[in-house]
C-alpha cells in the first residue's frame, strides 16, 4: 500500500512541479525513489513534525500540493493544532499521510500503535479522511485527493497488505464499494482489515450466513447511502477504536439521514498495551476473521 | 528622505497606539501592553519595509507578513486599517458580536496571510512560505513577528534549525523583545538569554537594535537572512503607567485611563 502510494504520487509529481512530498524523516527505503527522481519536490524537514505540518501549510499557500509523510501518531497526533490551525483553517491542499495504520507495527509496541487517528482527524472541520484497504483504493484515493486539492488524511498500512478487490476500481466509492453480497447481514469496514472481514464473511458462509461486504476507503465526509435502508443487522469493523471512529462516522450518517438501522460496532477493544505480532493483536482485539464471525453469528442469533 | 519617512513612520505607529487603546478600551480587551510594544514594528514593516499594499494583496509575487503573536490583533488591525487594507467601521466592531475582527488574528480579513492565536506557528509556517517564494517568486522576502514569550514554544527552534539548513535568506523574523509574558519576566519564566549567542549558534543572522527606533529597525530587518532581528522594546510603550507592566497584557483601559493614555500619546 505504501509503496503503489509512492509511486504513484512521483508518478504524478512528475508531470506536476507543485507537488511536493515532505517526510519526518522516515520512509527509509520508502521514499528513496522519489527523493532521487524529483530532489526539488521532496524536503526532509527532519525529526520535527509540527514545524513539518506548519511549513507544508506555508508551502500549500503557494498553491502547492503538500504531502506530510511520517508514521501514524507523529503525522497526526504530535502535530494536530498544526494541522487544525495552518492547514485546515487555511483550507490548504496538503495531506497527511500516515503509515503503519491499527497495529500494523506489531511488536514496536504502544507508541506506534494508530488507534485513535481517525476519531481525531475525522473531528477537524475541512479535514477530508481516507482509509483505503488495498493497492486498488489507493489509486482512487489518491487521485481524488490530487483533484480535489482540499486538506485530507491518508491512512496506509505498512505494507504487504493482500489485494481486496479484483481489479482497478471506479472513482464512484464514496458510497463504499461492495465486495461480496448476501442478504443476512452487511459487514462494512474501513482499511486493511477489510482481510479479517473477507474471510469472516466466509466463514460465515460455510455455517449458512450470507453476509454483504462493503469496503469503506472514504471516512469524511461519510456517505451512508448505499447502507442506510437495508434492514439486516450493519455490522461495523475497524482496527481502531470504535470512540470517535469508522462506526461512529456511521452512526452520525445514518443518524442525519433518519435511518432506522440496527448497527453494532466493532473495533479495538483494550488499551493498546499489550505486545505481539500484527495479527496477534488483531485476535487479542476481537478483530481475527474467526471472531469476527464468532460475534456477527452471536449478534445474529441474539 | 529619509527624515520624512521617520516622521511618516512615527506617525503611523502613533496610531496604531492611539486606536489600540481605542479598540481595546471599547471592547474590554485584552493586550494592550502588547500592542503599544509591537507598535514601532508594525510601522516599519508597513512603510514599504515589506513590500505589500492593499492593491497587491493577492499578487503572488509579494512579501508575506505573518503575525505569529496573534494576541497583538489590535495593533495588527489598526496598522492594516491606516494602511488601507481594511475600512475604519471595521475598527469600531473590533471584538463585538458577529463581527470580523477578533481578538486574535484572523486570515478572514483582508491583508492577513495566517490565523494566529496560538503561538509557535507563525515561524515554522514562515518557513514553508520562505522554501517556496525563493523558488517561485525570488527576492519576494517572509516577515514573522513574534514575542519573546512565543521564543519558548518548541517549534521555534525546530523552525531555527530547518531555516539555517535550507539558507533561507528571504526569512526575516523580528522578535518583540519586550523581556515580559504571560506572568512573569523572560527570565523568571524560561529564560531566555543569551538570546543572541543561542540564534548565532543556530546560524542565523542576528541584529540586536531599538525596538522603538523606526530607522534602526528598518535598516535591521534589510539584513540578509535567516535575519533574526532581536528589536528591544517596552511592554506599553508610549503610556507612562502601562510600561513594563504585566497587569496590561490582561487589562483593558477604563474611560478614564484611556483619556489618560491618549494625552500622553496626541500631546507629543
Amino acid at each position: 500500500m505504501r509503496q503503489a502510494f509512492v509511486r504513484q504520487l512521483l508518478e504524478a509529481a512528475k508531470e506536476d512541479p507543485n507537488i511536493v512530498l515532505i517526510t519526518g524523516d522516515l520512509g527509509y527505503g520508502v521514499l528513496d525513489d522519489f527523493a532521487k527522481a524529483l530532489p526539488l519536490q521532496f524536503i526532509n524537514a527532519g525529526v520535527a513534525e509540527q514545524t513539518m505540518a506548519s511549513l507544508a501549510g506555508g508551502l500549500a499557500s503557494l498553491k502547492k500540493k503538500v504531502f506530510i509523510y511520517s508514521i501514524g501518531n507523529f503525522s497526526t497526533l504530535r502535530c494536530l493544532e498544526q494541522i487544525r490551525n495552518d492547514i485546515c483553517s487555511m483550507n490548504h491542499s496538503v495531506t497527511v499521510v500516515s503509515v503503519g495504520a491499527g497495529f500494523s507495527y506489531g511488536p514496536q509496541g504502544y507508541t506506534h500503535y494508530a488507534i485513535e487517528d481517525i476519531s481525531v482527524m475525522r473531528s477537524i472541520s475541512k479535514m477530508n479522511v481516507y482509509c483505503p484497504s488495498d493497492s486498488y483504493e489507493v489509486s482512487v484515493v489518491l487521485t481524488k485527493i490530487l483533484n480535489e486539492g482540499k486538506p485530507s488524511y491518508l491512512r496506509l498500512g505498512k505494507g504487504g497488505e493482500p489485494l481486496l478487490h479484483p481489479s482497478n476500481l471506479s472513482s464512484d466509492f464514496e458510497d463504499g464499494v461492495t465486495l461480496r453480497s448476501g442478504p443476512d447481514a452487511t459487514m462494512i469496514f474501513t482499511g486493511a482489515i477489510g482481510s479479517q472481514v473477507i474471510a469472516a464473511a466466509e466463514i460465515l458462509s460455510s455455517t449458512g450466513i450470507e453476509a454483504e461486504v462493503i469496503s469503506f476507503p472514504q471516512l469524511s465526509p461519510i456517505s451512508v447511502r448505499k447502507i442506510q435502508n437495508s434492514t439486516s443487522i450493519l455490522f461495523s469493523i475497524e482496527e481502531h477504536v470504535t470512540r470517535g471512529g469508522f462506526g461512529s462516522a456511521v452512526l452520525e450518517g445514518l443518524s442525519e439521514a433518519d435511518s432506522g438501522r440496527r448497527v453494532r460496532m466493532l473495533g479495538v477493544n483494550y488499551d493498546g498495551y499489550s505486545l505481539g505480532s500484527h495479527s496477534y493483536l488483531q485476535d487479542i482485539s476481537g478483530l481475527s476473521a474467526a471472531k469476527i464471525a464468532k460475534y456477527v453469528n452471536s449478534k445474529l442469533a441474539s | 528622505m529619509s527624515e520624512i519617512w521617520r516622521k511618516d513612520t512615527e506617525k503611523l505607529a502613533n496610531e496604531i497606539r492611539v486606536k489600540s487603546l481605542r479598540m481595546t478600551s471599547k471592547a474590554k480587551a485584552s493586550h494592550i501592553g502588547s500592542c503599544l510594544s509591537v507598535a514601532d514594528i508594525f510601522a516599519t514593516i508597513y512603510s514599504g519595509t515589506a513590500k505589500i499594499s492593499p492593491e497587491t494583496v493577492d499578487t503572488p509575487a509579494r512579501d508575506r507578513v505573518l503575525v505569529s503573536k496573534g494576541h497583538v490583533a489590535a495593533a495588527y488591525y489598526a496598522v492594516l486599517e491606516s494602511t488601507g487594507f481594511i475600512d475604519l467601521s471595521e475598527l469600531d466592531s473590533y471584538c463585538q458580536d458577529g463581527a470580523m475582527l477578533g481578538g486574535h488574528v484572523s486570515a478572514r480579513v483582508n491583508g492577513v496571510e495566517l490565523s494566529t492565536g496560538s503561538l509557535g506557528h507563525g515561524l515554522p509556517y514562515g518557513v514553508g512560505l520562505a522554501l517556496g517564494l525563493r523558488v517561485s517568486f525570488p527576492g519576494t522576502r517572509v516577515f514573522v513577528v513574534m514575542s519573546d514569550g512565543e521564543l519558548d514554544e518548541g517549534t521555534t527552534w525546530e523552525s531555527a534549525l530547518i531555516a539555517n539548513h535550507h539558507k533561507l535568506d528571504n526569512l526575516v523574523v523580528v522578535v518583540d523583545r519586550n523581556n515580559l509574558q504571560s506572568l512573569d519576566t523572560t527570565e523568571n519564566t524560561l529564560a531566555l538569554e543569551p538570546l543572541a549567542d543561542k540564534w548565532r549558534a543556530f546560524g542565523w543572522n542576528v541584529v540586536e537594535c531599538d525596538g522603538h527606533d523606526v530607522e534602526k529597525l528598518r535598516d535591521a530587518m534589510n539584513k540578509t537572512g535567516p535575519l533574526m532581528v532581536l528589536a528591544t522594546t517596552i511592554k506599553g510603550r508610549g503610556v507612562s503607567f502601562m510600561n513594563n507592566s504585566v497587569a496590561w497584557h490582561y487589562r483593558s483601559p477604563s474611560e478614564e485611563e484611556l483619556t489618560d493614555a491618549l494625552i500622553e500619546l496626541e500631546v507629543k
